[in-house]
């Protein structure tokens, strides 16, 4: 094929141009692609707060409930419990919530609750989401020692006190989450509201 | 158009080039005489995945890809569909045998060094083609939807919360704020359309690949230096019929082990279908011992031996990523390890026997002793290959033969 009176320059801007705007092209086409894979209006639809009745838990137990498919953790801990707490902080990698992205504003206390003794925690690990088991009794353990009672999590061995606090030594990095919620009566908290919106 | 023959293939030669294709890689493709009992893995491998691809396709057939219904439906082929049971079984230890010739075959190419020069982009493929059978792997291991079906789908994916905007990572990935029939759906369209034709086509690259520059041999000399007068490599046997039919021959082996645990260990003592398995996924709960299926375990224990989430996971992602660029951190003269210096010769030893012991150690709880087993490993692992440009080049090599050795 004659190379003839062809200009170079003019061919080479053409051909860039083409190829720039092809690529905005499939850069657009890839937008519907991509945001079809973030939650359906029906998955964000499905996150009803849950309400639990605290009276029936005995003290030092745990309830496990269901909010938005996760499972969340009530305990009614006892005055041990709470007194225990403050003994291990030296032991603890943040003992005074300084990841304040971990519970709400009126969570940020020692007992991590609105009332001290009865705890509400996000039962999901804060290393890789496996759900704790729960280890309240405070006697020696295969994992730990001097186990001051707590959440012990099976896939990767993170530990959590009684305020859901995690343990030195453990793979995860944060606290377990509280999640926000509200007493609608004394006994009856209700898990996915603050109290400003209940 | 030139009119090669007046016969029927001679008229679609002119139209497709089937005649000099099926020479270029079957009947004039000259393999070194040489090949080993290692040499079986790679056309053993491609066994896997047709037998994947079939059994996967007639399994589709009665699965629902459903949270509500997926493991119901999975009960209904192993107990009402007629030969259900043996299509899944034959899928589910399938993928344990796929690995372990894959495994094997990556093996082969480092005692051989098969992936040196000019073979690098050989090796690249099939890393990519090893990547792409994980998440394969991974995601057919959800669809089941049974405990370790779910709360192997939530390690794995948290592991990339650690990225920047993890949390929008995550959801993005699941599709909803925590495991559900979303994800189920999209890892069931991942699982059976796009990466099964992701990794075809990467099967295909690996091969024009290895055929471009011919295969390696045990020991890794380049046959094509010496040809008789036809320009036929005087060590090189035609693909097709000398190794089509010896390979017939490993095949037959290989499907013996295979029916025998297919028929007789189908759960593989809880490595292959985990017993946690056989209850439904139950968001509420995480099994009391949480393990990946064997083929993972190497990588699973490197992430374990690490005491902090961000390392760990970055420790894994090197494990896997430091693969690809093996063919630049060998600097030997030499490609096999018969040549190689004794160094080479230990830390490759040392390395298999690493590798299996953390394959091990990630099937297991984390105890004391294997928290420093899985280290030792790690730092193993990691040693022979992040010190294999220096132990290459200082070691003295033995001298490399002109003919291959052995074969007839």
């Amino acid at each position: 094929m004659s190379q003839d009176g062809v200009n170079k320059g003019r061919r080479t801007l053409l051909v860039g141009v083409t190829s720039a705007v092809g690529a905005v092209g499939a850069g657009f086409v890839a937008v519907p692609f991509v945001k079809s894979w973030v939650p359906s209006e029906k998955a964000k639809a499905a996150g009803a707060p849950a309400k639990i009745d605290v009276s029936k838990i005995e003290p030092g137990s745990m309830l496990t409930a269901e909010w938005r498919g996760k499972p969340v953790y009530v305990v009614r801990r006892t005055d041990d419990m709470l007194e225990n707490l403050p003994e291990h902080n030296d032991r603890l990698k943040d003992p005074d919530n300084s990841n304040k992205a971990q519970q709400p504003a009126y969570a940020d206390n020692i007992n991590r609750s609105r009332k001290p003794e009865v705890l509400v925690v996000l039962g999901v690990c804060t290393h890789l989401g496996c759900a704790p088991k729960y280890f309240g009794e405070v006697q020696p353990q295969q994992f730990d020692a001097n186990w001051p009672g707590g959440w012990f999590c099976p896939c990767h061995g993170s530990r959590f006190d009684l305020s859901g606090r995690v343990f030195q030594g453990s793979p995860a990095a944060s606290n377990l989450e509280i999640p926000p919620h509200s007493y609608e009566s004394a006994n009856v908290v209700v898990v996915g509201v603050d109290e400003e919106n209940a | 158009m030139s009119n090669k023959q007046n016969t029927l293939m001679g008229w679609v030669d002119d139209r497709l080039p089937v005649t000099s294709t099926y020479e270029k890689h079957m009947s004039k493709y000259y393999a070194p005489k040489n090949f080993n009992f290692w040499y079986f893995f790679g056309v053993l491998s491609m066994l896997m995945l047709v037998n994947q691809i079939l059994t996967g396709v007639w399994l589709t057939m009665n699965f629902t890809p459903s949270a509500d219904a997926a493991f119901a439906s999975v009960e209904y082929i192993m107990r009402d569909v007629e030969w259900g049971w043996l299509i899944r079984y034959m899928h589910s230890t399938g993928a344990t045998f796929f690995f372990i010739a894959v495994y094997l075959h990556m093996m082969r190419a480092i005692l051989y060094g098969s992936y040196q020069k000019p073979r690098e982009l050989i090796w690249i493929f099939g890393m990519a083609i090893y990547l792409a059978l994980m998440a394969e792997a991974f995601m057919g291991y959800v669809l089941p939807w049974g405990q370790m079906s779910y709360w192997g789908a939530q390690v794995i994916i948290s592991l990339f919360s650690v990225l920047p905007y993890g949390n929008e990572l995550t959801e993005w990935i699941r599709g909803d704020f925590l495991i559900s029939g979303a994800t189920l759906n999209r890892f069931f369209a991942l699982h059976v359309v796009a990466v099964p034709l992701v990794i075809v086509g990467l099967v295909v690259m690996h091969l024009l690949a290895l055929h471009e520059v011919g295969s390696n041999n045990p020991d890794g000399i380049d046959i094509k230096k010496l040809k008789d007068e036809n320009g036929v490599p005087l060590d090189g046997v035609p693909f097709h019929p000398y190794y089509s039919v010896h390979d017939l021959v490993g095949i037959v082996v290989f499907l013996m082990v295979f029916c025998t645990v297919m028929f007789f260990f189908p759960e593989g003592g809880g490595f292959m279908l985990e017993y946690a398995n056989f209850e439904p996924a139950n968001g509420l709960k995480t099994p009391e011992h949480i393990a990946p299926v064997w083929y993972f375990g190497a990588f699973y224990a490197i992430l374990r031996a690490v005491p902090d989430k961000l390392l760990g996971v970055a420790a894994m992602g090197a494990a896997i990523a430091v693969l690809f660029v093996l063919p630049w951190l060998d600097r030997s003269p030499v490609r096999s390890w018969r040549y190689k210096g004794w160094m080479s010769r230990t830390f490759i030893l040392v390395f298999a026997v690493a590798f299996i012991l953390l394959t091990w150690l990630g099937t297991q709880p984390t105890n004391e002793l294997n928290t420093f087993l899985a280290r030792a490993s790690s730092f193993i692992y990691f040693g022979f290959f992040l010190l294999m440009p220096f132990y290459t080049r200082m070691e003295k090599t033995k001298p490399v033969p002109e003919r291959v050795t052995g074969g007839h």
